[in-house]
């Protein structure tokens, strides 16, 4: 019901919408809440566990009860709190946790089985048999109880996340934000002002308070005005600061087109800021409590400020008759604004006996309300008078008041413990709780709209100074001063039915007390047995009272049983705002070389290695499986001629005096003594003895040296250079840089290698000016390039690296006359099997935990100077029979299929863990031997060269005797590379 | 003779134009990194003053006409335009012409196109014209420098260029669709 002349909403502009099915009118400016409020709505959703009617308890994101679908498809979004989710055409939500609807909802019948459903019942009751856990109790309870559910489907909604930074962060805009950010404002500090509502003015739009002798919004549309047009102000609406973090870093989260019936593709739903303040003042308001008594989960049951809310900032009567039940005076204004606003007040119950209201009401002192009746909506309230007199009273709402706790959940975000105070019956937070955060209003206990004007002033200039700027003076408007006056009550005693404390995870005050009486005694063992103030709640409705209740059942007081932590996020936030931009593959950028699109054209397949993108094979015609396209592209490189591009390798540029001497250190191999135009292998051992990474260094020019890496190592060793030369020995004169992304290089592999080449350079090569491991400068098509004699096939290589803006066109150009001599371009799998034909190692096999012992290279390791690695890689255990080693593995017969991962056993024993020798880390089809070949390690494998093992592949089921081989099975005398 | 066609890291990426912002890429120029050899500190800074630049101070650019000596980290900058044959034997130069993806995004909305991005304050006050940083774009490491009060130079990886126009492009159609509601 409407009430005329009330309210900050647009009545001439009326907003269609749809929930549960029908369709409803609101008017802009309207929540979900208010709106179906308005339209004579009481059940708003069922209940966690026992499947309750709920109807709307507050006005605010606290709101436990009214949690919503929004949405249909992909994009549906549950757990929406329909007091936040503005109104817009277009708009359709569902009720939560019912079937078929939440009027008529099946699984109510769980309310009926409650006694069963008491805190700690599934522990109990679902530990045996234990299998049936996983496979039915879960599963079962977990539709049974829950919230709303995601589609299941994959979204492609625009998401955003973004910084911010500022000099001062204000997190809440009612009276105490307000003046902090219209101070800070005019003493010209960067201002950020973040509120979670649609419109700012936080609790000023909810009262009939007057500020500087205006109406309170009205006051706040000013002030608001003059912060809009201030350049250093930045006004963030229906955003929600989330956390506090380290270095005065905030997350809050922004709804960006949540509230638009048409938002424009772009547009992102929500935004995830992470704002850098260098002061912040939390002025978050007050939440109000409920008072626990029975079947105080009626729809139609609220908070007193929620009822106030909703009138003066909806214009909505939250019923026809309402009940005002308080302990304190502030509910009385309730009572006030809604029978001046002519609804009838069925009655004022304070449970204290020295108040006297003036209004045209009855007033019931001295009395509490025992019980509540109406199931889908509240009908009677019955009350008890200090003898036990019982009355009851017509009434379709009942707005509650136990006192207000300061929301100063963003305070305890880093560890602080927040202090008790007794004249509010509240937790407050302690300065210095979040270092350079100020708490003001009613965030930090002042309730007053004065004290709010008041404290925000203070906080403002407080952080001013702290930041150096000089506070002007900011005159303090004139407002409402009214002390707080309260009984502390929780709980009406004795309840006849269920008293809740937490709406959200439907915990009852005997879920308390039975904690306490099975010793869950601490106020977090309390929390985590009854699952009070967990998930969204974040403990913003009940904590107080419930650990008012567990401290009654304990006989201590509230300060000594403590409060639970509160945690971010202060509200839910999506995961899809967090990892804005993530989707798909902007979950990492993508690496293409210079021959990307040549590759693509030629409908190779492309792999990732690392984050770059490689062709895996390249298929043609009449080839239908990769295994076909790979083996000839074997062949075509042991017989012709192949082109891959290898510029995804790492490659770092090495200067300076003592470079070789520096390469001497990380390397275990002598390096120092390479001459100009000349390239060697090398091998890099981590600080613990272990294999790194491997690779080649060419000397380009006395003191200047290339080294390469592994292409998804690059980084991991430039690290592992910066560091060496940063922490052991700075003074050398080391210069290092990457230069992976200069040079598109590729590999030119087989017997016709230097017939391509010289049929391009300026100035032919021929195998003895040019020799196996030399380096050198070429030019070719007037360019200069760079040549390096290495091989990774084992066949006659050579490559040429040049400027990547060349890199597509020579990439082609090789390609084509390698395809004129019978030869083509190669991928991945063709380069990985020739590889381990010659038992060449990849990052398969230093995988991290071998030596150079275990991949026969212990010969690399320079005996006459020292490197990194090399003490630890001759600790005890490092070397021996005991150590597992490379070696190759044929099957018996040839034709036998082995798969990496599987595992090695002695022939004849057991394949069985205890009895495993060994491992197969890389295998491949070899079209050169006609056989399945692999690389493993094989304890005592070099002793055992000639001998069988068995290979179980426990994962795809296969059984192989193998022959124990030398790891180089093609050519391995070398002398094809040679050639 | 026949020659290789030269192909520019963001060639077909770029321009782009939304929310009153452009980005494109630079003209391709000549860059070298310049590392100071030992006790060289002095030589280079003169070497530097000789291209009428010099040495930058961490976090910050000199630039004099189309030449540009940007900081890129401990002991090392970017000489980018300018020819360094002046530091040669007083510096490890190497080149980094073709390794680079250089764009510009200029436009009055710039700054909030990179707050979706860059994690860095780049108001006016904090990120001066004339600063340099090393930063992240997203997931991508990144070169950034401020020539201009509206206008941003940005240097990533080559490979990464069509990622990088891609999150960029992002960025502009959110600014502009946040525009378009007001």
């Amino acid at each position: 019901m409407r009430i005329a002349g009330k309210g900050l909403i647009d009545r001439g502009a009326p907003v269609g919408f749809r929930f549960d099915g029908r369709d409803y009118t609101g008017f802009q400016g309207d929540t979900l809440a208010s709106a179906l409020l308005a339209s004579g709505v009481k059940v708003f959703g069922r209940s966690f566990k026992y499947h309750r009617p709920r109807g709307v308890m507050t006005a605010g994101s606290e709101e436990p009860n009214a949690l919503v679908t929004v949405g249909r498809g992909a994009g549906q979004v549950p757990n929406v709190r329909a007091t936040v989710q503005e109104i817009h055409a277009g708009l359709e939500a569902r009720g939560q946790n019912a079937w078929p609807s939440v009027g008529f909802d099946l699984m109510a019948v769980n309310d009926l089985f409650a006694p069963f459903f008491s805190a700690g019942f599934y522990y109990k009751t679902f530990m045996w048999p234990r299998a049936f856990w996983e496979t039915l109790y879960e599963p079962a309870i977990r539709r049974a109880a829950g919230l709303g559910a995601l589609s299941g489907k994959s979204n492609d909604e625009a998401y955003e996340k973004a910084f911010a930074f500022c000099d001062l962060l204000v997190i809440g805009s009612g009276p105490a934000g307000l003046m902090a950010a219209l101070t800070a404002a005019r003493a010209g500090a960067e201002v950020i002002l973040a509120e979670e509502d649609a419109v700012m003015g936080g609790r000023l739009l909810a009262e009939t308070h007057e500020v500087g002798g205006k109406p309170g919004a009205q006051w706040a549309a000013e002030v608001l005005a003059e912060l809009g047009a201030a350049p250093n102000v930045r006004l963030m609406a229906r955003t929600t600061v989330t956390g506090a973090y380290d270095g005065g870093t905030f997350g809050a989260l922004e709804r960006v087109g949540l509230h638009l019936a048409n938002p424009p593709k772009d547009l992102p739903r929500e935004c995830f800021w992470r704002i850098v303040a260098r002061r912040a003042v939390l002025a978050s308001g007050a939440h109000e409590r409920q008072i626990a008594f029975s079947n105080n989960d009626r729809p139609g049951v609220m908070t007193a400020g929620a009822a106030r809310a909703y009138l003066n900032r909806w214009g909505v009567a939250s019923g026809h008759a309402v009940t005002v039940f308080g302990n304190n005076d502030d509910a009385h204004r309730t009572a006030r604004d809604l029978a001046n606003a002519g609804i009838r007040v069925a009655g004022l119950v304070d449970v204290r006996e020295d108040v006297s209201v003036p209004g045209d009401f009855p007033v019931h002192a001295g009395c509490r309300v025992i019980d509540t009746v109406g199931r889908k909506g509240l009908r009677e309230v019955v009350i008890a008078d200090r003898d036990g007199k019982v009355k009851r009273i017509v009434s379709d709402c009942l707005a509650v008041s136990s006192g207000w706790n300061p929301a100063l959940h963003l305070a305890c975000h880093m560890n602080g413990r927040p202090v008790w105070r007794d004249d509010i019956a509240a937790f407050v937070p302690k300065p210095g709780m979040v270092p350079g955060l100020t708490a003001a209003g009613a965030a930090n206990g002042a309730f007053s709209t004065q004290a709010c004007l008041a404290e925000g002033v203070a906080a403002a200039t407080e952080a001013l100074e702290a930041l150096g700027l000089k506070p002007k003076l900011v005159p303090l408007p004139q407002a409402e001063d009214g002390a707080v006056r309260l009984r502390a009550y929780w709980e009406v005693p004795e309840p006849k039915h269920r008293a809740w404390l937490d709406f959200a995870n439907d915990v009852t005050t005997k879920d308390v007390r039975l904690a306490a009486q099975e010793n869950f005694r601490s106020v977090e063992h309390m929390k985590r047995y009854t699952t009070q103030g967990m998930a969204p709640d974040q403990g913003k409705n009940s904590n107080v009272a419930a650990l008012a209740v567990l401290a009654d059942a304990t006989g201590r007081g509230i300060p000594e049983t403590g409060t639970t932590t509160f945690r971010p996020p202060y509200t839910p936030v999506s995961i899809a705002a967090l990892g804005a931009g993530g989707q798909g593959t902007g979950f990492a950028p993508q690496r293409f070389t210079s021959s990307d699109k040549a590759a693509r054209d030629r409908h190779a397949p492309m792999i990732e290695a690392g984050l770059w993108y490689r062709p895996s094979y390249f298929p043609r015609p009449g080839e239908a499986t990769w295994r076909e396209s790979c083996d000839r592209e074997v062949t075509m490189v042991r017989e012709r001629v192949g082109v891959v591009d290898v510029s995804t390798l790492g490659k770092i540029d090495i200067q300076g005096r003592d470079s070789g001497r520096f390469l001497d250190l990380v390397y275990t191999n002598t390096f120092s003594t390479l001459k100009p135009g000349r390239v060697r292998y090398g091998l890099m051992l981590r600080e613990d003895g272990m294999v790194m990474d491997d690779g080649t260094t060419a000397c380009l020019s006395e003191g200047h040296y290339l080294t390469t890496t592994t292409t998804a190592a690059a980084g991991q060793v430039m690290r592992h250079l910066e560091f060496v030369h940063q922490a052991h020995c700075p003074e050398w004169e080391v210069r290092m840089i990457s230069v992976t992304e200069q040079w598109a290089q590729f590999a030119v592999a087989g017997p016709l290698a230097r017939e391509l080449l010289n049929s391009i350079l300026e100035t032919p090569i021929d195998g003895e000016a040019f020799p196996f491991l030399s380096c050198g400068t070429v030019r070719l098509m007037e360019v200069e390039a760079r040549l390096f004699r290495i091989s990774f096939s084992g066949e006659m290589g050579y490559e040429i690296a040049v400027p990547a803006r060349y890199g597509e066109a020579l990439y082609r150009d090789l390609v084509a006359r390698a395809e004129s001599l019978g030869g083509g371009a190669y991928g991945m799998e063709a380069l990985n099997v020739l590889r381990i034909e010659k038992g060449f190692i990849t990052h398969a096999e230093i995988h991290g935990r071998v030596t150079a012992f275990d991949i026969g290279l212990q010969g690399m390791v320079s005996a006459k100077k020292d490197c990194i690695g090399k003490a630890a890689s001759q600790r005890p255990g490092l070397t021996g029979p005991e150590r597992e080693q490379l070696v190759g593995l044929r099957p018996i017969p040839a034709g036998k299929v082995i798969g990496a991962g599987a595992h090695l056993f002695d022939d004849g024993a057991e394949p069985v863990s205890a009895n495993d020798r060994g491992y197969v880390t890389s295998v491949c089809y070899s079209p050169t031997l006609k056989a399945h070949l692999a690389l493993g390690f094989l304890k005592d494998g070099r002793a055992r060269i000639g001998s069988r093992v068995r290979l179980v592949d426990h994962l795809r089921k296969t059984d192989v005797l193998c022959e124990v081989v030398n790891p180089v099975f093609f050519d391995p005398e070398g002398g094809r590379a040679r050639a | 003779m026949p020659s290789l066609i030269e192909k520019t890291a963001c060639e077909g990426l770029l321009p782009v134009m939304a929310a009153g912002v452009t980005l494109s890429e630079l003209p391709a120029t000549r860059i070298t990194s310049v590392a100071p050899l030992n006790g060289k500190d002095r030589a280079v800074a003169a070497a530097l003053k000789a291209l009428g630049l010099g040495w930058p101070a961490p976090g910050r650019s000199v630039a004099k006409g189309e030449a540009s000596c940007l900081w890129t980290g401990r002991g090392q900058a970017f000489l980018i335009g300018a020819d360094p044959a002046g530091l040669a034997g007083i510096a490890a130069l190497t080149d980094q012409s073709d390794g680079w993806a250089r764009m510009q995004l200029a436009g009055p909305g710039a700054e909030a196109v990179l707050a979706r991005l860059v994690p860095l304050d780049l108001s006016a006050a904090a990120f001066r014209v004339g600063a340099a940083a090393r930063t992240g774009l997203n997931h991508m490491m990144l070169v950034l420098s401020r020539p201009t009060a509206e206008s941003f130079d940005l240097m990533v990886f080559r490979s990464m260029a069509a990622s990088a126009v891609h999150e960029i492009r992002q960025s502009m159609a959110a600014c502009a669709a946040r525009a378009s509601i007001g």
